[in-house]
Parts: structure tokens; C-alpha cells; sequence
């Protein structure tokens, strides 16, 4: 498969746009068809490796997750984009696709409070279990305080 | 293709089990102001000082003892950040600490000084405060490099300890980003002078308080 069959695919099953740079395919899709989207790129589009997932804040206009799986095969990557409405922060979880999601998620809710459904052990991971509020939110406030230490 | 959701078995998190140091904390701030000197000992060694000549002795006894703790400043090794590796450069033979006197000690409990080399981070701030605690005293401690003395780069960061001198007291500040060895070892010197003049008051360390 290239890159540019998987943009085809892409497209066919799920209506959306999808482009093409090089080896990469990026796909947006809705968040109710985000673990659909995952599900296709690792059974159909042979992405076994889930690269990694992140998030990022458009402030008004919502939170928007990213994830990046790979085709080591065929050597093209799928970048999974998919916007959540403006004060939701819900997604699906890829857990049940990608085992390896699961800390990336633990990360992504750690830092931008995402709750991923279906996931089996939403903690934080890499913050003390007892911190309050999101740091790579872009309403967190620089220097907020943290008693006794700042 | 149905795929089923894996459930890990996770055990808790370690720190929830930390017991002993919040215990620990309780009991430090429970402690009496100098309650690690001995009531005898003091008053024979006041009367000796008020005695007529007797601060000949006093004196010369502080300066013995005082000349055998800065002879002998074992650092507890305890690395934090990429400062970590000058610290080891300074230890190594190169740079050789050991002929100012200092081994470096893998146990806090046998160490003298604690050099904070790297940036502290809130999650790390308790576990060294807990390390500083089981150092016997007296002890002394160094921060090495712009994160310790004041947060460096990180100094906005959301996860950093502006300064480690808010965790613990702090003797001596060496600049840079990171020191080299001969920094470090310059700062070390700069101890050896402070302990040389070392006094016991009683009074029990604080960190320094700063708010901003």
C-alpha cells in the first residue's frame, strides 16, 4: 500500500479530507468516528505502530487531538487528527487498538485534562497524583502557585 | 474484527505508601529547638569558657574540631540533572576532590554535605528534603548551577522549584549553567572557609522564605 492509496481509502470510508505530504497521510475526522478512524488505519491500512498522541489547545475553539501510527511495512505514517467542541473535553480512548496508547493518553489527560473513554487506568503519569489543574492548557496560569515549594 | 480491551493490573502508586514520611515531617516539627545537644556537655563547656582563661581552651578545641569537619566534608553522592556529570568530573580523578578531603558517600546517613546538582522539580522537592533529613549534623549543603540557585531556564515552568534554598538551607551558591569542575570546586573551597568558622548556635536551619 502507498501513501496515497491510504489517502483514497481514507476518503472512501470516511468522507473526509485527506492529504498527502511525502510519506505522511493526515485524516480529520469527527471524534464520534475516532476509534472507527483507529480501528481502519490498523486493520485496513496495516499501521501496527502507534507512534504517539498528543493534544493541542485552540483555546476558544477547543481542544484538538493528534495521534501518529505507522505502516513499518510500507513506510508511510497516518496522522489522526480530530477536534473535540469548544469545553468538551471527551474523547475515545485507543486503547483497545493500541495497547502502547495507553500512557500516551495517561500523558494527554496529565496535561490536558482529557478524559479518554473506555480507557483502563486514567491516572496521572507523569505529575504527582494530588496536583490540581492541567499545565499545557493555555488557561493555566504561568508561575501559579504551588505551596510550600513556589 | 472485535478487539477487546486489555485491563492491566496496575498496583497503586508508590508514594501513597510513603508512611513514614509524612511521619517523618510530623516529628521534625514536633522536634525541640536543640534538643541534640546535651544539657551536661553545655554547661561544662560554658564554665569553661566563662572561666578565667578558659576561652584559650574553647577556642582551640572549636578551632581542632573545626579544622577536622572541613578536612573531612563527605558529599552525598546525589546527581539531579546534567550537573550531575560535572559533579562526577569533579569527583573523578582529573579534578580529585578526595585530596581536599572529601569521599564521595553513597548514604546520606554518613555524609556531611549535600550538593543539589540539577534542577528540582515539585514532585523531587520532598524526597530531597527527605534525603537532607537523614543527613546527621552538623551538614551543610551547596547548590550547584542556575536551576538549583534559582530555577534557571525552568524558572517558569509549572513543575519547578523556584530555588532549591526554599526546600533546604542552603551554604553556598555556585553559578553556572552547568559549572564546570573548577567552579565547583571553587565553591567547595568557599566551604571549607565557611566551616572553618563554623559555631554551634543551636538553632536549627531554616530554609530561606521567599515569595513572588
Amino acid at each position: 500500500m502507498t501513501p496515497d492509496q491510504a489517502r483514497t481509502a481514507i476518503e472512501e470510508r470516511f468522507a473526509a479530507g485527506a492529504t498527502v505530504d511525502g510519506s505522511r497521510v493526515t485524516a480529520s475526522v469527527a471524534a464520534d468516528r475516532w476509534l472507527e478512524l483507529g480501528r481502519f488505519a490498523k486493520d485496513a491500512l496495516g499501521c501496527q505502530y502507534f507512534n504517539f498522541s498528543t493534544a493541542v489547545d485552540w483555546k476558544d475553539q477547543g481542544l484538538e487531538v493528534v495521534a501518529r501510527v505507522e505502516n513499518l511495512d510500507a513506510g508511510f505514517s497516518v496522522t489522526m487528527r480530530t477536534r473535540l467542541a469548544a469545553g468538551e473535553a471527551r474523547c475515545p480512548s485507543l486503547v483497545a487498538v493500541w495497547r502502547g496508547a495507553g500512557w500516551m493518553e495517561r500523558e494527554c489527560f496529565d496535561m490536558f485534562g482529557i478524559r479518554f473513554e473506555g480507557h483502563p487506568d486514567l491516572r496521572r503519569i507523569l505529575l504527582p497524583q494530588d496536583w490540581e489543574g492541567h499545565p499545557l492548557l493555555k488557561s493555566y496560569a504561568v508561575d501559579t502557585p504551588h505551596p510550600p515549594y513556589r | 474484527m472485535e478487539v477487546k480491551a486489555p485491563t492491566p493490573q496496575i498496583p497503586p502508586a508508590v508514594w501513597t505508601e510513603f508512611k513514614d514520611l509524612q511521619e517523618w515531617e510530623k516529628f521534625r516539627q514536633e522536634r525541640q529547638q536543640g534538643d541534640k545537644h546535651s544539657a551536661l556537655f553545655e554547661s561544662v563547656t560554658e564554665g569553661l569558657f566563662n572561666f578565667p582563661g578558659g576561652f584559650a581552651v574553647t577556642a582551640v578545641a572549636d578551632a581542632f574540631l573545626n579544622w577536622a569537619r572541613k578536612s573531612s566534608v563527605w558529599p552525598v553522592t546525589f546527581g539531579l540533572a546534567c550537573c550531575a556529570i560535572e559533579m562526577m568530573a569533579t569527583f573523578a580523578s582529573r579534578f580529585d576532590v578526595e585530596r581536599l578531603g572529601m569521599v564521595p558517600w553513597a548514604s546520606p546517613r554518613h555524609s556531611d554535605l549535600m550538593i543539589v546538582s540539577g534542577t528540582v522539580t515539585i514532585k523531587m522537592a520532598p524526597m530531597l528534603k527527605r534525603i537532607y533529613d537523614q543527613m546527621p549534623d552538623p551538614k551543610w549543603a551547596v547548590s550547584m548551577g542556575s536551576c538549583a540557585n534559582s530555577g534557571g531556564p525552568f524558572r517558569h515552568g509549572y513543575h519547578v522549584v523556584k530555588g532549591v534554598d526554599r526546600v533546604i538551607p542552603v551554604d553556598v551558591y555556585v553559578p553556572g549553567c552547568p559549572p564546570p569542575p573548577e567552579s565547583l570546586l571553587n565553591g567547595l573551597l568557599l566551604l571549607q572557609d565557611q566551616i572553618a568558622h563554623f559555631r554551634t548556635t543551636g538553632q536549627r536551619p531554616v530554609p530561606n522564605p521567599k515569595t513572588d
